[in-house]
């Protein structure tokens, strides 16, 4: 260890992994991966989002899994729970999807309004 | 980088490690390749948690979800429910029992609540033997801001006014200490760390060294810049296999990473790190008897002056402080003093951390603010007393120590108001007793430890306690007499007066401040004849009422010493003579027929 510098950038990037035992407010991604989720391919997805997340090194963002949310035609459906406790329920979702919603809504703040379950209920009609 | 979704982070504490956290943590990796999840889900292991008595503890973050009292089979339903399907495994769950929703986030547990936690700040948080993790909160910084923003004098300045006071029990100012050795004359000096816990009941500093080793070294680095030495010794027990292997780990890795060695953060100071193993000598505990230990001879003590921080190892200048107390130097250098003195009392600032155990349902380690009250660390943090017996007496300070009765149970913990009450902070011991505890067993069990571990050299030590021992063995045993509770005043007298150590000198502790508070039980052994918690085998009895008695036998056929006899239609009896006390009839009796007679 010769300098501050090193010590520091040692810091951070140890931080950036170990961030989600302190961080209580940061945004956080639920996976439905129920049966039904499963068999919809809700593993790819996640698995996608966690790529895509450590990829741009989100380490704020925490990915977790939840059962059944009941509409299990729309499976595989994603929820992102903003900070303020807000949350948009994306749904027949796809690794491809997953990466756009990571891109758009967890980094930019744009919800991805034609993936939400808003649009769905709408196009059925 | 790699990104996991959920960390796991198993206790691998000593009191985790022996109810089976290792098989846990290996249960884990194997349940997690079953299900692919190796690569999604991190497994850490981490320091002490606190909470043993809750034991073997499993937090699962994101969620912070604690897991308590996790058996082996737990693990594949925490997996598929929580790991795979977000589910927390709730019955698993701390906190109170009864509410509906288990608190979900360690912070909620009353036992947590109301810590504040310095010393502790990383155990049970980061991996210990990753330094990188140390790194991540804050670690080496002070270091580095020691080094290469601070003249020593600064550092020296800084800790005085902070107010630390060493953790190790008797309370000497840090930073008198640190300026003494410091301006002591000589080129080569010594920094040591004194880990050889011994009192009974104590892991605090043996929880630091699991589960943050590097706060200590980092702080050894920096008392080595302030003081001006080059090498640091840190004398730990073979007792705490898990904290010498951590505290290897923690020196290579600094090592590694240039924090230990030529040339520190590219300044001109350089220091080197040693372990030395205690061979589990309570004496060694002593400073004197330590260095000397260090030096690798019988560990014995000497006549103080001269003190370490002019005379130490190879008499030179030696600055020794306990675990606990190199814990709270980098928070201090990092936070500034000023932070550090808004918490505690007027004269002891900070926290201190104790092992609290005995009669109390959270046995643990909790870290308070000095000046917080008996009463909230038994109630409040310790969850009360077992069985909802009554609170008799706290003993703290260990064999040096005495005992805090019912009646001060709200006065504030500090150095002082210890002291004043006759007992001591010492290194924070803290043993819970409930009306079933014999105040005259307590102190004889006390001594019997220090007679034990008296190293021999003197004779106040070697061969007073021994006297007090035996009058307090008549006491019990159901023959004292009235003269003998002077003759034990008399003789903790002398020998506080004569002997050679510290221990020495402290050990009749247990016996004064029991005397003080609980003369009436000593004269009830010695007048009545009669121990009034019943515990003391000679003077109680098991009987049997035969007018509750249905003649079962259940008694007779537990009985490992064949002692009672009766006959169908016939209450049983207990040969008093044959009786060895052992309560089996008792606790076997199906109609509550048999009584202990105190």
């Amino acid at each position: 260890m010769k300098s501050l510098a090193e010590l520091e950038a040692i810091r951070k990037n140890t931080l950036d992994q170990i961030k989600m035992r302190q961080s209580k407010d940061g945004i956080r991604v639920v996976v439905g991966m129920a049966t039904c989720g499963i068999a919809a391919g809700a593993r790819p997805v996640m698995n996608a989002f966690v790529e895509e997340l450590g990829k741009r090194k989100l380490a704020d963002v925490s990915v977790t899994m939840t059962g059944c949310i009941g509409v299990c035609r729309l499976e595989p459906i994603v929820e992102v729970f903003n900070a303020d406790g807000s949350k948009v329920t994306y749904v027949k979702m796809d690794p491809d999807k997953a990466a756009r919603v990571v891109a758009e809504h967890i980094v930019n703040g744009r919800v991805c309004q034609d993936l939400t379950i808003g649009a769905a209920e709408a196009a059925d009609k | 980088m790699e990104f996991y979704r959920a960390h796991v982070l198993v206790c691998g504490g000593t009191g985790c490690t022996s109810s089976n956290s290792e098989k846990i943590r290996q249960e884990f990796i194997a349940q997690l390749n079953k299900n692919k999840l190796d690569k999604e889900v991190q497994i850490v292991v981490t320091g002490c948690f606190g909470l043993c008595a809750q034991g073997p503890i499993v937090i699962v973050y994101p969620e912070g979800a604690m897991y308590t009292m996790v058996r082996l089979e737990d693990v594949q339903e925490i997996v598929e429910e929580h790991l795979i399907k977000g589910r927390l495994v709730k019955r698993l769950m701390a906190g109170d029992k009864d509410h509906e929703d288990p608190s979900k986030s360690l912070e909620n547990v009353d036992f947590f609540k109301r810590q504040v936690r310095i010393a502790l700040r990383n155990c049970g948080v980061i991996n210990p033997e990753n330094i990188d993790e140390y790194i991540a909160y804050d670690g080496y910084k002070a270091l580095a801001k020691a080094l290469t923003e601070m003249k020593p004098e600064d550092v020296i300045a800084e800790i005085k006014k902070s107010g630390l006071r060493g953790r190790g029990g008797a309370g000497f100012p840090t930073g008198l200490k640190w300026e003494l050795t410091s301006k002591a004359k000589g080129s080569q000096k010594y920094i040591a760390c004194n880990a050889d816990e011994g009192d009974p009941g104590a892991f605090m500093d043996r929880s630091i060294l699991e589960g943050d080793p590097h706060s200590v070294i980092e702080a050894m680095i920096i008392a080595g810049y302030a003081v001006g030495a080059d090498q640091g010794y840190i004398y730990v027990r073979a007792e705490y296999p898990i904290a010498v292997n951590r505290l290897e780990i923690a020196i290579a890795q600094a090592k590694e990473y240039g924090l230990l060695g030529k040339n520190i953060f590219g300044t001109d100071f350089s220091f080197e790190l040693e372990l030395r193993l205690g061979a589990g000598a309570f004496v060694c505990g002593e400073e004197t008897a330590l260095i000397t230990s260090i030096e690798g001879h019988r560990g014995e003590p000497k006549p103080k002056p001269p003190f370490p921080a002019v005379s130490g190892i190879w008499q030179k200048p030696t600055l020794l402080n306990n675990v606990e107390t190199y814990a709270n130097i980098p928070v201090i250098l990092n936070k500034g003093a000023d932070w550090f003195t808004t918490i505690g009392t007027e004269k002891s600032k900070g926290t201190k951390v104790f092992a609290v155990g005995g009669k109390i349902n959270n046995t643990g380690l909790v870290e308070i603010p000095i000046g917080t009250s008996l009463r909230e660390v038994i109630y409040d943090i310790g969850g009360g007393i077992p069985n909802g017996k009554k609170f008799k007496a706290a003993q703290t300070g260990g064999p040096s120590g005495g005992c805090i009765p019912a009646s001060h149970i709200d006065t504030p913990i500090d150095f002082e108001t210890l002291r004043e009450l006759g007992s001591m902070m010492g290194s924070g011991g803290l043993i819970v007793m409930d009306e079933d505890n014999c105040m005259v067993d307590i102190a004889k069990f006390f001594l019997e430890f220090t007679v034990d571990e008296s190293c021999g050299k003197c004779p106040p030590c070697r061969i007073g306690t021994k006297r007090m021992l035996e009058i307090l063995e008549r006491i019990t045993g159901g023959k004292g007499e009235m003269e003998d509770i002077e003759k034990l005043e008399i003789l903790s007298k002398n020998i506080i007066s004569s002997a050679l150590c510290g221990l020495g000198q402290s050990a009749p502790q247990p016996v004064l401040s029991t005397l003080r508070y609980f003369r009436d039980e000593y004269i009830a052994h010695v007048k009545d004849k009669k121990c009034p918690a019943g515990v003391c085998k000679s003077m109680m009895s098991y009987v049997i009422a035969a007018d509750h008695c249905k003649s079962c036998g259940i008694c007779a056929r537990n009985c490992p010493v064949n002692a009672i006899s009766g006959d169908k239609k016939v209450p049983y009896v207990i040969d008093q003579e044959k009786c060895i006390k052992c309560g089996v009839c008792m606790t076997k009796c199906p109609f509550k027929a048999i009584f202990k007679n105190a």
